[in-house]
């Protein structure tokens, strides 16, 4: 057995930490937060010359094809750092859900794109305030003319293209849509998290083709969801780890009553729970790497464990590192409030911890035969 | 990232894994029989037998060296036949502070002789041992022992209380610490001993439990002798062989046994809720998820280990989270599945393969893994001081010699 990554993919996590702590990533995002850009330009163009946007593509259309194991330790790190790019929509959703569902002439015509970093991929889903289902979806699809409104579109005012799902009578479908094209109408949304971009986009008659095959769109996003979730559920570890790393420095630090706040039983044994919640989801992590990378049958289990797990420690590790820093914490200048939405922000960006609790019983049910 | 074996692995694990099949039954196995209801020496006796078989067939403590009655296995044999051997009913519950705390101490510190003499009746389960370390006013703090110890010529004599020692009452062998200098610091004046539990002058009491079992005691030691070269570890090291074993029990404890998530599954898959099965339940799918995860997050924890164990590096104290996790869980699981079957689950069944059962166990079981072996508020300090550097706790008891330390009935 080797459950572990192997020394060139922790090779690559380092590197990929360095360049990140380099490239001052986490003041980066908070220039975005409290700036008017939607994401941070000169970090983005480094990633891409770094080749991050190309790790999964087939080397045919220009990628590195590599694994998704080697895209799992760049998650984490960008998760880490908070980095304030489109990486997260454009590689984990809109390219992944290209490769694994996208037509030859699709993969021909995006990939190539996607890998040099020339354009940028979203998903649009969320409509209302409600959680997205089948019957409850309002965008329609017919005719490759797409109508109706998405809101809350991370990345939706920096995307060059979107996968939209919509309804094509009772059906769900998944439509590829030009961002640029007429009857598109993108308006910036203010978030909890503005140091990642929203919009709400509006189709009115706007072109769009069918992503891949006809097959059962609802289908076929979830399985680009489950996909995703791995990457994220990575982000999310790294964003945690940073937290407990944060909290616990500051604890040695800070006194308080004549000793450091970390001499203290509540702040340690906090401390060690959240620690116990970044291995219980760093292993879950792995597994969901495992899975995505070998493609089991057990990916919906895998990858819905890997999200629950590592969204409760983000969100275990975010507020009690406020709570850690006391007073400093409320603050604006200290960074852990950057944590504090990103959490937020990744927790709400597929589905919420509802769904994917939701998901992973059903999946369960699924390998039991009930 | 693969959990594939290597060919080594692959042939060792076929060889387990018939043996097994050949001499067990698989858990699953409808005629594989109900060991919970079963009395304490009728589950003895098995357990004995059980154990002779494995021995006289090359399969007991695998790690050890041959010559003390093991296989000369290296760690990751022993994970894969944990591993196989975890698909099957076997008893067990007797044998592991013998083969898991004290015997890898005897190794370290007894003679030749010694270790001739007592490994491989404890790699046969022919001899039981227990544990006397804790005592009324020494449990989480240890080292605050008193059980005094006098050495005259080359005979020690002890004297004091030991309590919760679990197993006392059918065991031959005990590992013993005391006190044999009370004017020296805390940490300093312990000395570690093996005695026989036949030895005149050991009373063992049974405690009922909160389980209305008894399963562990109060032992009263009255001039008890101990011949010298029973004590391992030098004069006043005591404490420095105390910390190996518990090192070695943290590794020994391994998940809280009892029901986990399949079981708490299954049952919500058979049982109604509000008009419809319990598995449609929203709360339920919530409350499952939550232990799917924890326990998917420990399997895949301890492969971690075994990977870091194949690539020759030492697990550290991180297996401290495998106890916390799953001890909670398993009291939350209990809990859980009583409340599915209603008013009907807290009523004792007359079976033991009553459904109840395993709930009912794991219940009172749960309280006490939270306490055993390190409570969780001990191993959260273990964690945060020895994994992730915090600093120790401030003491009041540094420093200065032991009589003169605040206690209990001293303050
Ligand atoms: C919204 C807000 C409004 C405020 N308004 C006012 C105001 O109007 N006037 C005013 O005077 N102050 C005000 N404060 C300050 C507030 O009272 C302090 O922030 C608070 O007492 C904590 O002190 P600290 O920030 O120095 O954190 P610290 O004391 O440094 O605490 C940091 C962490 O260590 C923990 N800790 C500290 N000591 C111990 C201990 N002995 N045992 C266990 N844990 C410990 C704390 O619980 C915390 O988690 C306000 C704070 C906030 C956030
Ligand atoms: C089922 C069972 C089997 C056992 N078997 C054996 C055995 O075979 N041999 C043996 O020697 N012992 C055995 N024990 C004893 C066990 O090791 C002790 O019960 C345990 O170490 C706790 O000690 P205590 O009971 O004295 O509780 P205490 O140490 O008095 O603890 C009481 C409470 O205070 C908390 N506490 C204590 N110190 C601290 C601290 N520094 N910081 C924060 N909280 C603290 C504890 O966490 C606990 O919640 C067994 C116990 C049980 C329940």
């Amino acid at each position: 057995m080797n459950f572990e990554f192997s020394s060139d993919q922790m090779l690559l996590r380092d590197q990929a930490r360095k360049f990140l702590e380099n490239e001052e990533s986490v003041k980066k995002a908070r220039e975005v937060l409290e700036g008017d850009q939607t994401h941070d330009e000169s970090l983005w163009r480094s990633v891409v010359e770094m080749g991050w946007t190309a790790t999964t593509i087939p080397e045919e259309f220009d990628g590195l094809g590599l694994g998704y194991l080697e895209l799992c330790v760049i998650a984490e790190e960008l998760g880490r750092s908070l980095a304030p790019t489109p990486f997260s929509s454009s590689v984990y959703l809109a390219t992944e859900a290209l490769i694994n569902q996208g037509s030859k002439e699709q993969h021909q015509k995006y990939l190539p794109k996607l890998a040099a970093g020339e354009i940028v991929g979203t998903l649009a889903h969320t409509e209302t305030t409600n959680s997205p289902s089948p019957e409850n979806l309002n965008c329609e699809l017919s005719n490759n003319k797409l109508n109706g409104i998405k809101i809350a579109v991370t990345d939706g005012d920096v995307a060059n293209f979107a996968v939209v799902s919509a309804k094509e009578g009772d059906k769900v479908v998944l439509g590829l849509v030009d961002l640029a094209s007429k009857g598109v109408e993108i308006t910036s949304q203010n978030t909890l998290d503005p140091s990642r971009s929203h919009a709400s986009i509006k189709f009115k008659d706007a072109d769009a083709e069918i992503l891949g095959s006809s097959q059962d769109g609802w289908v076929a996003l979830q399985e680009i969801l489950d996909h995703a979730a791995v990457l994220f559920a990575f982000e999310q570890l790294g964003g945690a780890e940073a937290c407990m790393d944060m909290a616990k420095e500051y604890a040695m630090g800070r006194f308080a009553f004549g000793r450091p706040i970390a001499s203290f039983q509540a702040i340690k044994h906090k401390i060690a729970d959240m620690y116990i919640a970044v291995e219980l989801a760093r292993s879950n992590c792995y597994f969901g790497a495992w899975a995505l990378s070998t493609n089991a049958p057990e990916l919906a289990t895998a990858a819905a464990t890997a999200r629950v797990s590592a969204s409760k420690a983000f969100h275990e590790c975010s507020k009690e590192n406020i709570q850690t820093h006391g007073g400093m914490g409320f603050t604006w200048e200290f960074d852990c409030h950057l944590y504090y939405r990103r959490c937020r922000q990744l927790a709400a960006n597929i589905g919420s911890q509802a769904v994917w609790k939701n998901k992973l019983i059903s999946s369960l049910e699924r390998a039991n035969q009930i | 990232m693969d959990f594939n074996d290597t060919p080594e692995e692959t042939k060792f694990r076929k060889e387990a894994s018939d043996w097994l099949s050949a001499n067990a039954k698989l858990k699953d196995d409808e005629e594989a029989g109900n060991y919970p209801g079963m009395g304490e020496d009728d589950a003895l006796t098995l357990a004995k037998k059980w154990a002779a078989k494995l021995y006289d067939s090359g399969w007991a403590c695998l790690h050890w060296p041959k010559e003390y009655g093991g296989r000369g296995s290296t760690p990751i044999e022993r994970v894969i036949w944990g591993q196989e051997a975890s698909k099957y009913r076997i008893p067990g519950g007797f044998f592991e502070i013998g083969q898991g705390m004290a015997g890898p101490v005897l190794m370290m510190y007894a003679n030749e002789e010694q270790k001739k003499r007592y490994l491989p009746p404890m790699a046969k389960g022919e001899e039981v041992w227990c544990q006397l370390f804790s005592e009324p006013g020494a449990g989480s703090d240890l080292a605050g022992l008193k059980t005094k110890s006098v050495l005259e010529g080359d005979t020690w004599t002890i004297n004091g209380q030991k309590i919760w020692t679990s197993g006392a009452h059918y065991s031959d062998y005990g590992i013993l610490v005391t006190r044999s200098d009370s004017s020296a610091q805390k940490h300093k004046g312990l000395t570690y001993f093996f005695l026989d539990m036949k030895s005149p002058g050991v009373e063992v009491r049974p405690i009922k439990q909160i389980s209305g079992g008894a399963n562990f005691n109060e032992v009263y030691f009255t001039d008890v002798k101990i011949p010298d070269e029973q004590r391992l570890g030098s004069v006043g090291d005591g404490w420095k062989v105390a910390l190996t074993t518990l090192m070695n029990e943290r590794l020994a404890v391994g998940d809280a046994s009892g029901p986990d998530f399949q079981e708490a599954f299954n049952l919500a898959c058979s049982h109604d809720l509000n008009g419809d099965l319990a598995i449609k339940d929203g709360s339920v799918r919530d409350k499952l998820a939550d232990w799917y995860c924890q326990s998917s997050g420990l399997k895949y924890t301890k492969y971690r280990n075994i990977s870091a164990l194949s690539r020759g590096e030492t697990p550290g104290p991180q297996a401290s989270i495998t106890k916390i996790v799953s001890g909670n869980k398993l009291q939350e699981i209990a809990n859980f599945g009583m409340d599915i079957m209603d008013a009907a689950g807290i009523v004792r069944p007359e079976s033991a393969d009553a459904e109840q059962t395993m709930y009912q166990m794991g219940f009172f079981g749960a309280a006490g893994i939270r306490i055993a072996g390190g409570t969780d508020e001990i191993l959260r300090n273990i964690i945060s001081e020895q994994v992730l550097g915090l600093p120790q706790d401030m003491r009041a008891d540094k420093g200065i010699p032991f009589n003169e330390i605040p206690s209990s009935n001293k303050k």
